[in-house]
């Protein structure tokens, strides 16, 4: 039995673009090259700023999107699924396993279905209570787990606030009994105190039903905060990974660096002492040659070596990968 | 020293279906010239309500009480009924950011005739002149290429550059008066601290008024000089923003301090306000945070509380009700 919930080797992902019907077809490169693995158990952290193509990978390793070249693996406890060969019928059984709660928890909830059907839902489609009586012990049983209160049960989503329907959209992901979840953005639409709610109740219910999260977010105070490993991605490539205590004491890629201390500071007598980048995200139809931030990055050399470059992470400490041209230029 | 804006006693209830809402509550603000005040406060705390009060942008069935007053340069701009007064506050004296740039630029309008067009309008300007205003304004807000982007439509902007050009436009007529309603939420952070330095650099060169709404506290220790906490339509903490955010007094201002990430302390836990916000029909009697308030007493006296700000240090003013439950 293998330590890891979820292997990703060599992957990319890239869509079709056609501006218009008369244009050539050009290829977006959104995934690049992509290798991690996620230790079962752990809160996998996963940023970058909007265009990194964050929600790709995540979506990738969920089978929502498809994979363009290397593999996905996810490794169950009797049997591993691979995601690059993976039939209609095994993905249905991988569906109960690995399962995503949204950013927006306004547009994810049916106005239509009271919360008791929008949780049971998930049972009855991939049959897997046999009567209306399991279906709903097992509904009442994970609401009550997150902390969602029973009488609320019959009612509809409009009566809620926004952290109640972010519990909501959590038991629905949850009540398959999953042992994968990828959380994408789901605190970004929240007030920080409801934020604070919902952070802890992934936590908790971590340690409660074992679950394994892949935490995607732009907001790196919050994901110092709940994750155990972090990868930083940029442009399609993750340019910095490492433990989460590690990552924030001891950035070492330029990106990194830039995005930590762009985080504006609570105290007011710290005057943020952000690293400025210059210009913004590249677009994807047209990445830089050779390493991706070379167009914003403060170390980058006059001559331009930086478009020669190969990038790929290196391992400069024990579980610290960079990237080899943010290993040099970083120091 | 004569305020640049000045908001008196100011109460904003809404006609609605199901009731008349109270949205704002006897707030009173000041804020001097070249000063950025601060408001902060979760959604649903009335901090849109109030600068939208400003420039008279509530909807129609907005009702504002006799009483109060929004006074800039002498005038009270509650009074003001023709479209010719409030053409002097609206994009003229005071303009405004938006959080989201892209429903505020007409989409079908290039960014420029957009920019020209309000200049026309407020400083009866010629279109040769308003344009030169324009693409330096353009050029100062770090617009690279500013003249083709003038010629350019909102979506073909990238969302920092959209934000840029957004401030460009407000900053145009030269107002006195600029509210920022949560103009770097919709940003990357590498954007944000972009245009939050862009925003302190305008603010000294020009010497406005700024009034910045954020729910984010460490934006708003970047920017702020004053801040104000808002709950539920009511002002409960204000101050310097040093003093508010190192010596925080009301509970609720402590709960979001408490509720926030902080990085440089990955062990602190996160400690949530107890609690949703009230739905603003049923506002609460007297205090209005008592239903969360870790400190409210179990004989519900705080309901029968009048709220007001007391000053408890030079410059420090704290709700009433907050100065006796956060000492505990």
């Amino acid at each position: 039995m293998s330590e890891n919930i979820v292997s990703v080797n060599n992957l990319s992902v890239s869509f079709d673009y056609q501006e218009n019907f008369l244009s050539k077809k050009q290829k977006i490169k959104a995934v690049n090259n992509i290798n991690i693995k996620i230790k079962k158990g752990s809160f996998f952290g996963l940023v970058g700023e909007s265009g990194s193509g964050k929600t790709t990978l995540g979506r990738a390793i969920l089978g929502a999107n498809k994979i363009s070249t290397g593999n996905v693996i996810f490794h169950d406890e009797e049997r591993d699924f691979d995601l690059t060969t993976i039939t209609p019928k095994e993905k249905k059984e991988y569906r109960k396993k690995a399962q995503l709660i949204f950013q927006d928890p306004y547009a994810a909830l049916s106005p239509r279905m009271t919360v008791r059907d929008i949780i049971a839902e998930p049972l009855e489609v991939m049959k897997i209570t046999e009567s209306r009586e399991e279906t709903d012990a097992r509904v009442r049983d994970i609401a009550s787990k997150c902390r969602l209160n029973l009488e609320h049960l019959r009612r509809f989503p409009h009566a809620f606030s926004g952290g109640q329907r972010q519990r909501i959209s959590i038991a629905r992901a949850l009540v398959s009994n999953p042992k994968f979840i990828v959380a994408d953005e789901s605190v970004a639409a929240l007030d920080v105190s409801i934020q604070a709610d919902i952070l802890n109740l992934l936590k908790q219910l971590q340690h409660e039903l074992n679950l394994t999260y892949l935490f995607i977010s732009h907001d790196l105070s919050v994901v110092a905060h709940v994750c155990d490993i972090v990868a930083v991605m940029y442009l399609g490539h993750i340019v910095e990974m490492a433990p989460s205590r590690e990552l924030f004491k001891n950035p070492r890629h330029p990106y990194t660096k830039a995005l930590l201390s762009s985080i504006p500071s609570i105290d007011p007598e710290n005057k943020s002492k952000a690293i400025e980048l210059k210009g913004e995200i590249p677009s994807a139809m047209n990445p830089p040659s050779g390493c991706v931030f070379r167009t914003r990055c403060p170390h980058a050399s006059q001559e331009g070596k930086e478009a020669d470059i190969k990038m790929g992470l290196v391992e400069v400490e024990p579980g610290h990968w960079v990237d080899n041209c943010g290993v040099n230029c970083g120091a | 020293m004569k305020h640049l804006l000045e908001i008196n006693n100011l109460d904003v209830k809404f006609d609605t279906d199901e009731g008349r809402i109270t949205a704002i509550e006897n707030v009173s603000l000041t804020l001097d010239q070249g000063k950025v005040l601060g408001i902060v406060g979760e959604s649903g705390s009335g901090k849109s309500v109030t600068a939208k009060s400003i420039m008279q942008l509530n909807p129609g069935n907005t009702i504002y009480n006799d009483n109060a007053e929004i006074i800039i340069d002498d005038e009270n701009v509650l009074k003001f009924t023709s479209k010719n007064d409030l053409k002097k506050i609206r994009g003229g004296k005071v303009s405004m950011i938006f959080q989201e740039p892209m429903a505020s630029f007409a989409p079908a309008i290039k960014i420029g005739n957009q920019m020209v067009e309000q200049l026309m309008i407020h400083k009866s300007q010629d279109k040769k002149e308003a344009k030169n205003i324009s693409i330096d304004m353009l050029n100062r807000v770090g617009i690279a290429d500013a003249e083709k982007r003038f010629n350019q439509y909102a979506f073909e902007l990238s969302g920092g550059m959209r934000q840029r050009a957004m401030i460009a436009m407000a900053l145009s007529t030269m107002p006195k008066l600029l509210l920022a309603d949560e103009p770097t939420t919709a940003l990357d952070v590498t954007i944000q601290a972009q245009v939050i330095n862009l925003m302190k650099d305008i603010i000294k060169e020009f010497n406005m008024g700024v009034i910045f709404i954020t729910h984010d506290l460490g934006v708003i220790a970047q920017v702020a000089d004053d801040v104000a906490v808002m709950y539920l339509g009511s002002v409960v903490e204000q101050g310097p923003v040093n003093e508010i955010l190192k010596n925080p007094m009301h509970p609720y201002t402590r709960g979001l301090i408490n509720a926030l990430p902080d990085i440089n302390n990955l062990d602190a836990p996160l400690t949530p306000i107890p609690g949703n916000i009230p739905s603003p029909l049923d506002r609460p009697s007297g205090c209005v945070f008592r239903t969360r308030c870790p400190h409210a007493s179990q004989e519900g006296k705080e309901a029968d509380i009048k709220m007001g700000l007391v000053e408890v240090k030079p410059g420090h003013w704290l709700d009433n009700c907050g100065i006796n439950c956060g000492k505990v």
